[in-house]
């Protein structure tokens, strides 16, 4: 089984291959899950947007990473101290396997050679990863697991066998102006999440991409009300990096300072501060060593300020708030088992790709527990995808028929217009009267426009070969955002990110997971939560 | 976004083509160009891999900015892949992440 996947002949204007597992999607998620499944005897393939090594917002960035020793008492701190903040959605046996799986891939990245600093005691330091770094990393170990690596490269729909089960991906080559076609025993979805094109650092790869195939196949979502955090960043400028704004004073244009606002618990101040008018930062709290901590840190932090001619520990600039959507949210493709196993047999999902609520119920405070996550589920779906394979054996697959829908195939003879719809969807989501501060008025008349979009979009022609890539990911985000929506509607009280201004308490009886799914008709239901239904069973 | 390919710097080899995560740049028979520059994420990512810091990318996520040569004099050209110990002379930053000092805040 093992070996490079074999490239087959195919006709003029596409390539072909066939893969035992393929991956979508090359950051953390997909990388792990695609040396995994090659561990496990697979012959991978792994399509990649972009560049695998610097697609995706792990790679552009700096993150913390959920590295805790495996002292009994600091996992247990570690876990406790985020079950409040995310609304007690979490579960306390995923959250204890990914702390075990993180600390043995972060080991691993040691063994590799990730150059980890050595703190003052001589111990190594393993609780954050330099994006670029990680992922050059990444992409040589793919390589060397024997993973052929296609670049450039994005998946627009999956390939279904006649007994429903997901059969491979079909996509473009965006630099060979040609489509590829993979077939496979199974598919690890690893698209990342979606940003809605908002330029949040690294994130404009991240449109939803997986989440629109895997529902054209008929899997399912969850969480997805969890979908509205906001990054700080230089008004005019892409890098988020919320922990350096942990030092920061936010002021109005006046100077005043604007009350209650912070980096950490104080966000909200900044973005009703920012629907009255400009809002400005310095980091006018950080010392001599914290400043020199920051420098060497994240040395991109810097760079719209050096090149701006900005101090920005001793001078004011103005500040936006980016939306950073499911990438940073919890939503996503709801697994059914600890392979990470989707709704639809032969299709996984990793990374932010997949709902995050089982570690981070419905907050994530930083991109700590979604390193942690990719890392962890991308090792899960990657054999798990592979053992799948493995059992379904060598038998033919009979016909495989193409799942994609919008923009894909002919319709009323209206074109596709995707850069009006992207900004149209950007109308509906970006705003922090909608989507930050939530209301049932507010959010039923944005369903209306996002409805009536999409019936628009889902009639209209196939996109042109040059604007089908932008075609499907704007339909990506149209449904995300209907996705979000309906959720947000459905959990009528304030759990972790999801904030109602008419609901604005906590309610136990939604103490339970929103599933949604559908595109022509998005619906939701409620699931229960582990711990909450086995207390109700005790009682 | 991507504002700048120095032609004094750049020797055609394309790197910046292939690792653009957003596909900005085209081959050409001569260095590359920038031809999609509104799909520029302002991730940095080129100028990082450019091995002759002949990319310069501009600060500004949305909005062209027109750059003045001037730079080239200055310590602006590369300054990020220095900064990262991705250089032969700064290699010894790449193992000085600080952020456990940082956590916690």
């Amino acid at each position: 089984m093992t070996g490079r996947a074999e490239r087959l002949s195919a006709s003029t204007g596409s390539v072909e291959y066939d893969a035992v597992v393929l991956v979508l999607g090359g950051g953390p998620a997909g990388t792990w899950a695609a040396i995994s499944a090659a561990e496990y005897g697979a012959r991978v393939v792994l399509a990649d947007k972009g560049f695998c090594g610097t697609s995706g917002a792990t790679a552009a960035a700096g993150t913390g990473v959920w590295y805790i020793d495996p002292d009994p008492a600091l996992r247990e701190a570690a876990m406790a101290g985020r079950e409040k903040m995310g609304g007690y959605l979490q579960d306390r046996r995923w959250m204890a396997r990914t702390l075990d799986c993180t600390y043995a891939q972060s080991n691993r990245l040691a063994d590799w050679g990730y150059p980890y600093p050595v703190d003052g005691a001589g111990k190594s330091q393993r609780n954050s990863l330099q994006g670029p770094e990680y992922m050059r990393l990444m992409r040589k170990r793919t390589k060397a697991a024997g993973v052929t690596i296609l670049d450039h490269s994005p998946a627009l729909e999956l390939l279904v066998d006649d007994g429903g089960a997901v059969a491979g991906a079909t996509g473009l080559r965006r630099q060979k102006d040609d489509r590829w076609i993979v077939r496979a025993k199974a598919v690890v979805i690893a698209t990342g999440g979606c940003a809605f094109l908002s330029k949040t650092l690294g994130s404009n790869v991240l449109t939803g991409d997986g989440y629109l195939m895997a529902a054209e196949a008929g899997a399912e979502l969850t969480s997805m009300e969890f979908s509205n955090p906001y990054a700080i960043s230089a008004a005019f400028g892409s890098v988020t990096k919320t922990l350096f704004y942990g030092w920061a004073t936010f002021t109005y244009e006046d100077g005043s300072v604007v009350p209650g606002a912070a980096s950490k618990g104080g966000r909200s101040a900044i973005a009703r501060a920012l629907t009255q008018g400009a809002v400005y930062a310095q980091l006018d709290k950080a010392d001599d060593a914290v400043r020199h901590s920051m420098r060497a840190s994240q040395p991109n932090f810097f760079l719209p300020f050096d090149r701006t001619g900005i101090d920005p520990f001793t001078q004011r600039f103005p500040v936006t708030l980016r939306l950073e959507g499911t990438v940073r949210g919890t939503g996503g493709l709801r697994i059914v088992d600890d392979t990470c196993a989707t709704t639809l047999p032969g299709l996984y999902a990793a990374g932010d790709a997949a709902t995050r609520e089982l570690v981070c119920g419905g907050f994530t405070g930083g991109g700590s527990h979604n390193a942690a996550w990719a890392m962890s589920s991308g090792s899960w779906a990657g054999q798990g995808a592979a053992d799948y394979a493995r059992l379904a054996g060598s038998a033919p697959r009979g016909q495989v028929s193409h799942a994609g829908t919008v923009a894909l195939r002919e319709r009323a003879g209206r074109p596709f217009a995707p850069a009006q719809l992207a900004r149209a969807i950007q109308d509906e989501v970006f705003p922090y009267e909608l989507n930050y501060f939530r209301e049932a008025v507010r959010l039923n008349g944005s369903l209306q426009r996002l409805d009536a979009l999409w019936a628009e979009a889902s009639s209209a022609d196939a996109a042109s070969e040059a604007d089908v890539l932008r075609a499907r990911e704007a339909a990506a985000m149209l449904a995300t955002a209907r996705w979000m929506y309906r959720s947000g509607l459905a959990r009528k009280e304030s759990r972790g990110m999801h904030r109602r201004d008419d609901y604005p308490g906590q309610d136990e009886r939604f103490r339970h997971y929103i599933t949604a799914g559908g595109l022509d008709e998005v619906w939701t239901s409620s699931r229960a939560h582990a711990v909450s239904s086995y207390a109700e069973a005790a009682e | 976004m991507i504002e700048v390919i120095d032609a004094e710097r750049c020797t055609s080899c394309d790197i910046c083509v292939n690792v653009c995560p957003t596909n900005v740049f085209d081959k050409t028979d001569g260095i590359p160009v920038i031809a999609r520059q509104s799909d520029c994420q302002t991730c940095f990512l080129c100028e990082l891999y450019c091995p002759e810091d002949a990319l310069f990318v501009s600060p500004f996520a949305d909005m062209a900015q027109s750059i003045d040569v001037s730079l080239k004099q200055g310590a602006l050209l590369g300054s990020y892949r220095r900064a990262v110990g991705w250089t032969d002379e700064t290699r010894e930053l790449r193992g000085i992440d600080r952020s456990y000092l940082l956590f916690g805040h």
